[in-house]
């Protein structure tokens, strides 16, 4: 509980949840938020800004802002699914090499370092090519597949050491069992460490996403951040001076991942001591 | 040793997984989807590198999977990749070796100058935490490690290009085809745009990582010895808490790198630049698996001869491991 007060108190941590809470709020109230459907095709196409029209229209005649608002849904859901799912499995791979050593810890920490090595992005299109259908979930897929090696090398020696000191050996003394001791003793004491890890796995979530569907590897008919970029370049936007359909979809993904990285940084900060300003 | 031996053996087992990935993928999905490239190929390539195809996709083989993968292992390790269907007749080495050498000075040299200028600029805002530049250098190193690569990379194509017309939209060189001196400057000049994207969205994360370790190692007791000892502070800067502070980034080296490879192919595909991320475009614009497959492997293989001999240099550096 302290540790959640000192979060709430942290300027970095108020700055990137307020953030995050504002791209909430939008995700939820979308339809009343949105002035028309993200998907009607019926305006003049290429316009640029206007009262009507406060980012202007696509080259297909879909109003700019009302698709913004309703991308807002996608990007962020895809964010918050892939941090969890990404931490389950480091925290699961990590625990497991950690406290159990031998042969399960020697697979494990090859596994986790093999992937940690495989680029990331070119795994992923790999994968996303061959994959039978494209949509968000094929993508949470593949974005999880290829990022939870990093959680899983970072909580595995704090595992390690956290199995080896006196309040653990107290509760093996008196005779916990192994899901007592993971569960009770050691998961609180790693908790900062898996919370950094799922605002960093969000980052990698919410930018992996973008850059999928910027190469047209997503849903290319859903309406999100990264197919707009991805439409916005191929039918050359800029080229026609509608530059803020290329503009506010990429500043809204990387505001949507600093609000991640400002929450990220204030973990480290709190459970880190020395980080905090003296 | 056994440190040297361990970094070896994952060497070779990521070698091992990359190249199995590439065999099962395309066995493992419902309905092949090689297949339907192969039935696009129909006609517009011929007979013997249809057949070749099929081979390497396991499609109408009657042959015993084992048997199949290893002769696929035999193939890739033999640097045969087929053909490619983008670049028919060309085949798939050729093409990547072609593409290779824009994407390893490109990003080779971004990547070691971010690395350096992070790791300065780390060092500097740690040691005087208070000074308005390290308040400053911060937020905006955290903003510009959230910026996805691509869409800065478009950003400054669209203002610095195409409105103010300071730097060329896209290409590596002119398409006058310069000669000597003329070409070489040509081809610094087409670079500066997608260099200076990777170098601004790869400095931020060296910057981040590099101050919160040399934080830590500041508060440490033997930095308050070597205060109270007297020794000069560019000293203790450098030689007591840098040199410390270092280390966890040469072993967080294997994730950070591979980020930055996959942000730097981004770049290229944005400035149409003629190296790996270009023609990785082209296999996935087009479905291309034989080219996107060896293009997966090299850009593996790359980041692990990259790691690799920054786990060696963590030996010279770390004299903990050398035993």
């Amino acid at each position: 509980m302290n540790y959640l007060k000192l979060f709430f108190k942290d300027k970095k941590a108020a700055v990137g949840s307020g953030m995050l809470l504002f791209f909430v709020f939008i995700a939820i109230f979308a339809p009343y938020i949105a002035p028309y459907s993200p998907t009607y095709m019926g305006f003049t196409p290429m316009e640029a800004s206007s009262w009507k029209h406060l980012l202007g229209t696509t080259a297909n005649g879909q109003d700019v802002f009302s698709q913004i608002i309703w991308g807002t849904r996608i990007s962020l859901v895809v964010g918050l699914i892939v941090g969890a799912l990404t931490t389950v499995i480091s925290v699961v791979i990590g625990f497991l090499a950690g406290y159990f050593p031998g042969v399960i810890d020697e697979i494990l920490n090859l596994l986790t370092n093999v992937f940690l090595i495989i680029p990331g992005l070119p795994l992923m299109i790999v994968l996303a090519a061959y994959m039978p259908s494209r949509g968000m979930w094929t993508i949470i897929f593949v974005i999880t597949v290829t990022g939870w090696a990093w959680g899983a090398r970072v909580l595995r020696p704090q595992v390690m050491s956290l199995k080896s000191r006196e309040f653990v050996n107290a509760s093996v003394v008196v005779g916990e069992g192994s899901f007592h001791i993971i569960f009770y003793d050691i998961l609180p004491n790693t908790a900062g460490l898996i919370a950094a890890n799922f605002f960093g796995s969000a980052i990698y979530g919410v930018l992996s996403e973008a850059a999928l569907e910027f190469l047209g590897l997503g849903n290319p008919n859903a309406v999100s951040w990264g197919t707009m970029l991805f439409w916005a370049e191929n039918s050359q936007a800029t080229f026609f001076g509608q530059w803020e359909w290329l503009l506010i979809p990429g500043l809204f993904i990387a505001l949507l991942s600093t609000s991640f990285a400002l929450m990220n940084f204030a973990v480290d900060e709190i459970t880190n001591p020395r980080l905090r300003k003296r | 040793m056994k440190y040297i031996l361990r970094k070896i053996l994952i060497f070779l087992v990521t070698l091992w997984v990359a190249m199995t990935i590439n065999f099962i993928l395309p066995r493992m999905m419902p309905g092949n989807p090689a297949e339907a490239l192969i039935a696009r190929a129909h006609g517009r390539v011929s007979a013997q590198a249809l057949h070749s195809l099929e081979v390497a996709f396991g499609v109408n083989v009657h042959q015993n999977i084992f048997v199949q993968y290893f002769e696929y292992l035999g193939r890739t390790l033999t640097g045969n990749f087929g053909i490619s269907i983008t670049y028919y007749p060309s085949t798939v080495a050729y093409e990547i070796e072609t593409h290779m050498p824009w994407t390893l000075a490109l990003i080779g040299v971004t990547t070691v100058l971010a690395f350096a200028f992070g790791t300065i600029l780390g060092i500097s805002t740690a040691w005087k935490r208070e000074s308005i530049a390290s308040t400053i250098s911060l937020p905006v190193s955290i903003f510009f490690n959230s910026v996805p690569y691509f869409w800065l990379a478009l950003l400054f194509q669209y203002l610095l290009a195409f409105i103010l017309g300071w730097f060329p939209i896209s290409g590596a060189f002119a398409a006058t085809g310069p000669q000597g001196i003329a070409l070489i400057g040509s081809i610094l000049y087409h670079a500066i745009l997608p260099a200076s994207t990777i170098f601004i969205t790869a400095l931020g994360g060296w910057v981040l990582t590099m101050r919160n370790n040399m934080i830590s190692v500041l508060s440490e007791d033997f930095v308050t010895f070597a205060y109270a000892g007297g020794l000069p502070d560019s000293v203790i800067e450098y030689n007591y808490a840098a040199r410390n502070a270092i280390l966890p980034n040469f072993t967080g080296f294997a994730m950070a790198i591979g980020f930055v490879v996959s942000g730097a192919l981004l770049v290229e595909m944005v400035f149409s630049y003629p190296g790996i991320g270009y023609l990785l475009y082209q296999s996935v614009v087009n479905l291309d698996y034989p080219l996107m497959q060896a293009l997966f492997f090299f850009i593996t293989v790359t980041v692990l001869v990259a790691n690799f001999i920054a786990d060696m240099t963590y030996v010279l550096v770390d004299p903990r491991v050398r035993t």
